[in-house]
């Protein structure tokens, strides 16, 4: 009878070392950074050959300029950063139906009846020198303003926060307090 | 005294390291699946500007990043310390937008193009005057869904 020689195991007692080695490249190369930012939706490009936009009353447009040495004009008033948010949701939901702030037109929301929705307009103006960081904190007081004012109805109205309700509930407010920021083409004034 | 000896032949078994391969493993499998590379090096300086509506950027390989900000100091020689932007691995102008967009639509599904966001991670001191010339030729190739990269403000 042939002796049956064992054949000798691969030796797996490296084989953590070797785990640990990849495990430690992969940690030191991972980027976990979630990326976020303000998201904007630019308008459109205007059709060919098309006149100007029609006119708005004055009434319904919030104006906002920003110049180069990153100064605040809003309504003509010169504003700081910290006081936009506020002057821009008074302008939008405008609770005391002031004859200076915008128009409202009754129309019919789903969940909330009959409801009157402001024709405001924000439109946002800003030089050729501007700074971005300016630009930014000025969108995000902005963007700002809209979203408080839908977390407050939201809350108001469902007892939930903005974004915990369902898509229909959304949109009804979405329509309600609409995001209606219009950049306007940059003017190449004091630039420089 | 010798009844305490006798307990201490006895030897406290080892921890078995049997299963510590498998535990690596399964560490290592977690971060190779949720790792993403980095695909560019940065050739700009960008420090993000600060926000705090901010919302998150949710499919990546959607997502084409344009990059804006004042050369790195080894490239100042050559392109000066004025803000450029920055496509993949290089510099351009901004008359290269628009290829660089079709080019990223061109890479996806033609399903897909519609949800494709542009990135404008843009260093804060930046003047708005390249920044809006970027966003017009974005709305002329209607790549209208944009997003300005920005930081977590803390109070």
């Amino acid at each position: 009878m042939v002796s049956k020689k064992k054949v000798p195991g691969i030796p797996s007692s490296s084989l953590a070392d070797i785990a640990f080695l990849l495990l430690i490249f992969f940690l030191v190369s991972t980027t976990m950074d979630v990326d976020s930012g303000l998201e904007r939706k630019l308008p459109p490009m205007p059709p060919e050959g098309q006149e100007d936009t029609p006119p708005i009353k004055e009434r319904n447009v919030f104006v906002v300029l920003v110049n180069a040495k990153n100064q605040l004009l809003v309504e003509g008033e010169l504003t700081r950063v910290e006081d936009l948010r506020e002057k821009a949701k008074n302008f939008m939901a405008n609770p005391n139906n002031d004859a200076s702030l915008p128009e409202k037109t009754v129309k019919d929301v789903p969940y909330f009846g009959p409801t009157p929705i402001t024709k405001g307009i924000i439109s946002l103006r800003n030089d050729v020198g501007t700074q971005y960081k300016m630009y930014i904190a000025v969108q995000n007081e902005l963007v700002g303003a809209i979203n408080d004012l839908r977390e407050e109805l939201s809350i108001q109205k469902f007892g939930r926060s903005f974004n915990s309700l369902n898509l229909d509930h959304k949109q009804s407010i979405q329509e309600i307090y609409p995001s209606r920021i219009s950049e306007a083409e940059p003017k190449r004034v004091g630039d420089k | 005294m010798s009844k305490f000896r006798k307990d201490d032949s006895k030897e406290l078994p080892e921890v078995s390291t049997a299963s510590l391969p498998d535990i690596v493993f399964m560490l290592l499998f977690f971060f190779m699946s949720t790792t993403t590379m980095r695909e560019v090096t940065l050739n700009v300086k960008i420090t993000l500007p600060q926000a705090t509506e901010l919302s998150k950027l949710e499919k990546k390989s959607l997502v084409s990043y344009i990059y804006v900000g004042t050369p790195q100091p080894q490239f100042q020689k050559m392109f000066g310390t004025e803000p450029r932007i920055q496509l993949n691995d290089q510099f351009a102008e901004v008359s290269d937008i628009p290829d660089f967009i079709t080019s990223e639509r061109q890479a996806h599904n033609e399903a897909e193009v519609p949800q494709m966001i542009t990135s404008l991670k843009v260093d804060e001191y930046t003047k708005m005057g390249i920044v809006t010339d970027i966003k017009q030729e974005l709305r002329k190739i209607s790549a209208l869904h944009i997003n300005y990269s920005s930081r977590k403000r803390v109070n």
